[in-house]
């Protein structure tokens, strides 16, 4: 394969999970906003929504200190000032389909294609939360559609699995990025469990990786904010957790590694990410501290991102 | 000006043989039903992403050819004739080619004009004596093709370089059989969906003889911005090759390689879509960033193959197309089966006179324009525009040739007010491999949608059809036909 057709496979995925991302974290933190204060608001919602999805210095920089609602929304949804916006990402992610026309399966196309037409009847400045709310939807469903014909259509070689690890990759970054900007209420000493003032957040948190039910399932208690943490952090059935993730990015790096008959250093960095995931609990994970851990973990995963460039995309 | 020949009714109101389906069918479907099936089709070409860029329109980045729901139909013995007028004039484009570029007989003979030769602009002195496998130069040919009377086709155009468009003759096929399953079945329709599988057998055949028993083959896009990219990444899906830019090409050695996930891979063909101009920066222009360096070193060599070659340029330009009747004789020794259009060499004092006395009812082309840019229509121009050509024309003879307006024929087309005829050409694609050449039945037809309008090009608002190539139905299958057309409209009636 091209090495520019593997490239764009690969951001394409991404920018289609990172748009799925910020349509969550927006939905979350819509909702969030919405409740009265004392119910769990304990800082500025949209600044954390922008923090997640790490553009909050791209906005100051615009908009100043203060993150209004219908600034916040603007920049995260439609903003073209924003690189990753979730209008950016799906206009990117269509011209880098159409770059690679030919790899991707009719279905793959037509999702991404009919997307880009559809995108055009949102636009900034549309702040009425139905409106939005509807925006938010089409960004999932378009996701899903994507990822589902991807899923079923694809042929499974080495275009499949470079859009497997490009969607990974994007989720594994998301999914930290969004427990760090949260860390905080998630440490507070175990005195504090139980009241309801975070109660909200925790749940945002979940609600945000559409894993309200999955908690339940899992642990079956009440939302503790460490079963939360270990939830997204090391449990392997969570199909957002880092772990789960890297569960995947190893597996689609050995694959192609396998198709190629040779192996480098992105599959042995993935290895080594994996291993330290499988190999930790959550206890260990917050008495080092959530935050340190997620910082390396984002930077680990960045790395990860460079190496696979290096080896194959260029 | 004459009154235009009409494929369906001719000249009269009878119905030609081929179309008797048809004229049925559309005399039988209320319009609202055509309006919407002409709406799905739009709904299906923009989903699947099938649109041009027009260069110089900023707010049209992607635009959708309108598509013109009633088909064209050409009778089989209509077509067969049309082939054999194609492969003949196809095969003498090739001998031209490798002529020219070889021992210049036809030029020694004083059969075309050494100037128009070897001054050409598309001439290229570095394939002066290069020997190329199989001698083929013109390996994808689209000839464009009009028609004034029953018997009548005229070569309107030749496009030996990187002729566009036969994307859509396929996607139009696809489009027609989705949403009229019926009207197709009910006609015996030569397919063309096999044009990829024949391009890739014309392209492999092309290979080195250093090339392996399955050679790679690769096709070179200008890029994303390249108004035809569409059509690229279609044929290259066809085609099981890889679409690629100048950029994931390097040579080495003289050997073309790709960049790929594994490593460099050896490349053997390379059907490029790319002008000779643009190939190679240190051969041609040096600004060129979509080429490949060394590329013309390397095919030079003999080790990959172009398609098409380098310098066919000079066999399509408008000049040397003056001279294809001639060429076909000298090289087939037969009369040429498709007639050029009449045309007036601006570059032979009397023709000159001739076209300047005419202007307001001659059609004054650029020799090496393309796309309509740059052309005088003389019936629909005002006496300004005349004369800013009587200018260009004195200060430049050379560069001109001109042609009486033809009544272009016409065909029923689906408008804004209903079905009225309008002008139509025809484009057949025909492919020159090592193992022989091949035409798929039929081509694109293009459509200039507005009345009275002769300009068919998609850059200046023409539309397309499917083109048909039908085995004419017996007298009996015709009863059938009607009997069962009948039935059917008989139960679709409300109780």
């Amino acid at each position: 394969m091209l090495s520019r057709t593997a490239d764009s496979l690969f951001w394409l995925s991404r920018y289609v999970e990172r748009a799925e991302n910020t349509a969550r974290i927006v939905d979350a933190a819509s909702r969030l906003a919405a409740l009265p204060t004392g119910y769990g608001a304990v800082g500025n919602e949209w600044e954390s929504a922008l923090a997640a999805s790490g553009c909050l210095a791209a906005f100051t920089e615009i908009y100043g200190e203060e993150a209004t609602a219908d600034a916040a929304i603007d920049f995260l949804a439609f903003s073209p000032a924003n690189p990753s916006s979730i209008k950016n990402c799906l206009e990117i992610a269509r011209f880098n389909a159409r770059a690679v026309r030919t790899a991707l399966t009719a279905e793959m196309w037509e999702t991404i294609n009919s997307a880009w037409l559809e995108l055009k009847a949102y636009g900034a400045g549309e702040l009425d939360l139905t409106r939005l709310a509807d925006f938010l939807r089409f960004v999932k469903r378009t996701s899903l559609a994507f990822d589902g014909s991807a899923y079923r259509t694809m042929l499974r070689n080495d275009a499949y699995w470079f859009t497997r690890v490009g969607v990974f990759i994007e989720r594994a970054d998301a999914t930290a990025r969004l427990l760090d900007v949260k860390y905080h209420v998630l440490l507070p000493p175990e005195a504090q469990i139980g009241g309801s003032l975070d109660y909200f957040q925790w749940s945002s948190i979940l609600r945000a990786v559409s894993a309200q039910t999955s908690y339940h399932w899992v642990y079956r208690q009440a939302l503790k904010p460490w079963l939360v943490a270990d939830l997204m952090v090391l449990n392997k059935q969570m199909p957002r957790s880092l772990a789960a993730c890297y569960e995947n990015i190893t597996r689609n790096l050995d694959q192609i590694a396998h198709g190629y008959g040779r192996q480098g250093a992105a599959q042995r960095h993935a290895r080594a990410l994996y291993t330290q995931l499988e190999s930790s609990d959550i206890d260990t994970v917050i008495a080092g501290g959530l935050h340190e851990f997620l910082s390396d973990f984002i930077a680990d995963n960045g790395r990860l991102g460079a190496l696979i460039t290096e080896q194959y995309l260029v | 000006m004459v009154r235009a020949f009409d494929e369906m009714t001719g000249l009269g109101a009878e119905c030609r043989a081929g179309y008797e389906i048809v004229d049925t069918w559309l005399k039988n479907t209320p319009p609202e039903l055509l309006r919407q099936r002409r709406h799905e089709a739009e709904l299906l070409f923009r989903r699947i992403g099938i649109t041009f860029a027009v260069y110089g329109d900023a707010e049209g980045e992607e635009r959708l050819i309108p598509f013109d729901i009633v088909p064209r139909i050409l009778s089989r013995p209509e077509w067969d004739r049309l082939e054999a007028g194609l492969v003949q004039r196809v095969t003498a484009l090739n001998l031209f080619l490798d002529d020219v570029y070889g021992k210049g007989e036809i030029v020694r003979a004083g059969v075309v004009p050494e100037d128009l030769v070897y001054r050409n602009p598309y001439y290229r002195p570095e394939m002066q004596g290069v020997s190329l496998p199989h001698r083929i130069w013109v390996s994808i040919a689209g000839i464009d093709i009009v028609r004034v009377d029953a018997d009548t086709f005229y070569v309107l155009e030749d496009n030996a370089r990187t002729p566009s468009g036969v994307s859509y003759m396929l996607e139009n096929r696809e489009v027609m059989l989705r949403l009229f399953p019926d009207l197709c079945a009910r006609h015996r329709i030569a397919p063309v969906e096999n044009y990829g599988d024949e391009l890739l057998a014309t392209l492999k055949s092309m290979a080195p003889r250093t090339a392996t028993a399955d050679p790679t083959v690769v096709l070179l896009t200008p890029g994303p911005f390249n108004s035809a990219y569409y059509e690229h990444s279609f044929l290259a899906d066809k085609l099981g090759a890889e679409l690629v830019e100048g950029t994931d090409l390097y040579v080495r050695e003289n050997v073309v390689y790709m960049r790929t996930t594994e490593g460099p891979k050896r490349v053997d063909v390379i059907y490029r879509r790319l002008d000779d101009d643009f190939i190679d920066p240190l051969a041609f222009r040096a600004d060129s960033v979509l080429g490949v360096p060394g590329l013309m070193a390397a095919y030079r060599a003999g080790n990959v193959t172009l398609a098409n070659a380098v310098g066919t340029g000079v066999s399509d330009d408008k000049a040397v197309y003056s001279y294809m009747p001639e060429i076909i004789r000298f090289y087939t020794g037969k009369d040429a089966i498709l007639k050029n259009v009449p045309t007036h060499r601006c570059r032979e004092p009397e023709a000159l006179k001739y076209v300047l006395d005419h202007l307001p009812e001659l059609v004054v082309k650029e020799v090496d324009g393309s796309g309509g840019y740059g052309m005088l229509v003389g019936p629909k121009a005002d006496a300004a525009k005349i004369e800013t050509f009587r200018a260009k024309l004195k200060a430049h003879p050379e560069k001109f040739i001109a042609q009486p307006t033809l009544a272009l024929s016409t065909c029923p087309t689906f408008v804004g007010e209903g079905v009225a005829p309008r002008h139509v050409d025809l484009r057949p694609y025909v492919l020159t491999g090592a193992d022989g050449v091949r035409v798929v039945p039929g081509g694109l037809t293009r459509v200039a949608l507005e009345a009275g309008s002769l300009v068919v090009n998609s850059s200046q608002g023409g539309g397309t059809k499917d083109t048909w190539v039908v085995d004419v139905p017996t007298p009996q299958q015709m009863q059938q036909i009607h009997q069962t057309q009948q039935q059917q409209q008989a139960s679709a009636k409300p109780v």
